[in-house]
């Protein structure tokens, strides 16, 4: 997918493929909008794109279920298509790439001499650390070493996905592969987390959109995720949270309250302490997310989630333990009590003979 | 493991634990302490009816003291009642009973749980006041007093700025782990001070009315 040693600017080659300059302002629009940017930032991306050269990326798929790049394959402002052809030079792909074999290596290698120090790593999926990391290979590659050896001459990385951003399922309890996060193993790179499982694929293309745009990754919170996207709860922006202000409450997913789209935090609804886009840029073209679906956030952009409880357990709720537990302290309390209260008497009697 | 997680299992799962055996342990020391023994002659064998009416006789004043304790009096029932509205009748509460108890019951909408947990919190900073300023209580008032009233008073304030996501910059996750740890700081510390009255107060009473019962006394 490379297209040559020279790339010409951005701007020259969407003109030679016929782009007009209102197409092009029209998509920096759309971007600008979706990172939350204001509206004058729009003209300011259509300047710096156009004068940009084509991205490199490599995209590394490690302990994954290839659901992140479905997902990013679905994005449509802008088109995955569009990332693609018109902004990045996608060198590296499992999934997407042509080339098979050795060839799919050598071509990662070449772009990595070629764009030292420049290009943008994308991992999707998380990195089994456990006996040498021999869980997951490619090419008789740990995913250990793949990773540290493409990092070394990234400019930056985007951890697509739970599982790369977090360790995710591969994560979950009893994590039999020791599955870690990119920001476990590279610590002297910038790392973007886009987390999600999928994520949203506009949020995907927004911050690639925002790197080539500015040369910088967004602005990010203290899981390393873009603050414009990750900034509210999904409660926070929810459309049903009127019905959770007046307490009402779908008791059961086929109830009155379920069919008068009240509110789902009693059937287990995270949204209350997840942090994500989806109430507001929505999947399926900002047709509609989970919620609005009738079935509760699970909170699959928040790190180790699948570890948290049920999914149909309300937030409320908590992990009180075992019955056994509270017995048993019921029981030792009991005894230390009545263990008191024997000493008490044996004093008393003691003061009685004496007295 | 996060702050929410954490405040989530295992530090609800230890403030459980010392709830429990805290409980257990004061109630039976008390109960199977010696009672000393009363040689007199019985004036009366409704012992039983003396516990139960005292129970319910000493939650009223007595006329002679009543306008002098009106103030504490209004203020406690208030909070007491607010306090039971805020525990007993918010629907997240009811979830978390729920799955301890494994039955629920109606709820009232939020707004007056609202309404209810400011005026319990008035009523509790009054009555900080009143002991502050009365020279009497001030006296009598030790550290199980102060940190009580503050084991109190603190989820009702984390929780109304959890409810309101109020946090001074703070996520709402971390407001709700803060309100969900000062709750097991009241379970924890509930029964090793005076808010063990919560499980001995009709104890004691009904310990005392018996006695005076069985003097003839009234109650």
């Amino acid at each position: 997918m490379h297209q040559g040693k020279t790339p010409e600017t951005l701007g020259e080659e969407l003109r030679r493929r016929g782009m007009s300059r209102r197409t092009f302002l029209k998509f920096c629009a759309a971007v600008a909008s979706s990172m939350a940017l204001p509206a004058t930032m729009a003209p300011v991306m259509a300047e710096a794109l156009a004068k940009a050269r084509r991205q490199s990326v490599i995209w590394l798929s490690f302990q994954e279920c290839t659901g992140c790049v479905e997902s990013l394959t679905r994005s449509y402002a802008p088109t995955l298509e569009s990332l693609i052809f018109d902004f990045i030079s996608l060198d590296y792909q499992h999934a997407l790439q042509a080339a098979a074999g050795h060839q799919a290596e050598e071509a990662r290698e070449a772009a990595m001499k070629e764009h030292w120090g420049k290009y943008l790593v994308i991992v999707d999926g998380s990195i089994p650390l456990k006996d040498g990391g021999v869980y997951s290979t490619v090419a008789g590659e740990t995913n250990l070493d793949t990773l540290r050896h493409v990092a070394e001459g990234a400019a930056a990385l985007i951890s697509v996905g739970t599982c790369a951003a977090y360790g995710g399922l591969p994560k979950a309890h009893p994590n039999p592969t020791g599955a870690a996060a990119v920001t476990d193993i590279i610590k002297d790179k910038p790392v973007i987390n886009v987390p999600g499982c999928p994520p949203i694929p506009e949020v995907m293309t927004g911050v690639i959109a925002n790197f080539l745009t500015f040369g910088r990754l967004p602005e990010m919170d203290a899981l390393h995720r873009p603050i414009a996207f990750f900034g509210d709860t999904i409660h926070d922006r929810c459309y049903r949270r009127p019905f959770y202000r007046r307490g009402q409450f779908a008791k059961r997913f086929d109830d009155e309250g379920a069919r008068n789209g009240w509110c789902l935090y009693e059937l287990g609804c995270k949204g209350p302490v997840v942090h994500n886009a989806c109430a507001t840029t929505k999947w399926n073209q900002n047709l509609t997310f989970p919620i609005q679906s009738g079935h509760g956030c699970i909170g699959c952009s928040e790190p180790d989630f699948w570890d948290k409880g049920s999914f149909y357990a309300p937030l409320s709720t908590g992990r009180w333990g075992s019955a056994e537990g509270i017995a048993l302290a019921a029981a030792v309390g009991t005894t230390v009590g009545i263990g008191s209260a024997l000493l008490s008497r044996a004093r008393q009697s003691d003061i009685i003979r004496k007295g | 493991m996060d702050l929410l997680e954490f405040a989530r299992g295992p530090a609800m799962q230890w403030a459980l634990i010392l709830l429990v055996l805290g409980t257990c342990w004061r109630i039976a020391g008390i109960v199977f302490l010696k009672r000393k023994p009363d040689l007199s002659e019985p004036r009366s064998h409704g012992q039983m009816a003396g516990a139960l009416r005292t129970i319910f006789s000493r939650s009223v004043p007595a006329r002679a003291f009543r306008s002098r304790v009106l103030y504490s009096n209004l203020l406690g029932y208030t909070f007491h009642i607010g306090l039971a509205i805020v525990v007993f009748a918010y629907q997240p509460h009811i979830l978390w009973f729920e799955s301890i108890l494994g039955f629920q019951w109606p709820a009232l909408p939020n707004a007056v749980i609202s309404v209810a947990a400011v005026v319990t919190l008035f009523s509790l900073v009054a009555l900080l006041v009143k002991r502050l300023t009365s020279p009497v209580l001030r006296l009598i008032s030790n550290f199980d007093d102060y940190f009580s009233w503050a084991v109190t008073v603190a989820p009702l304030v984390t929780g109304l700025m959890a409810v309101a996501d109020v946090g001074f910059g703070l996520r709402y996750e971390t407001l709700l782990a803060v309100h969900l740890l000062s709750v097991w700081l009241l379970f924890a510390w509930l029964p090793f001070g005076k808010l063990g009255h919560a499980f001995l107060v009709f104890l004691s009473r009904g310990t005392t009315g018996a006695l005076f019962a069985r003097r003839g006394a009234r109650t």
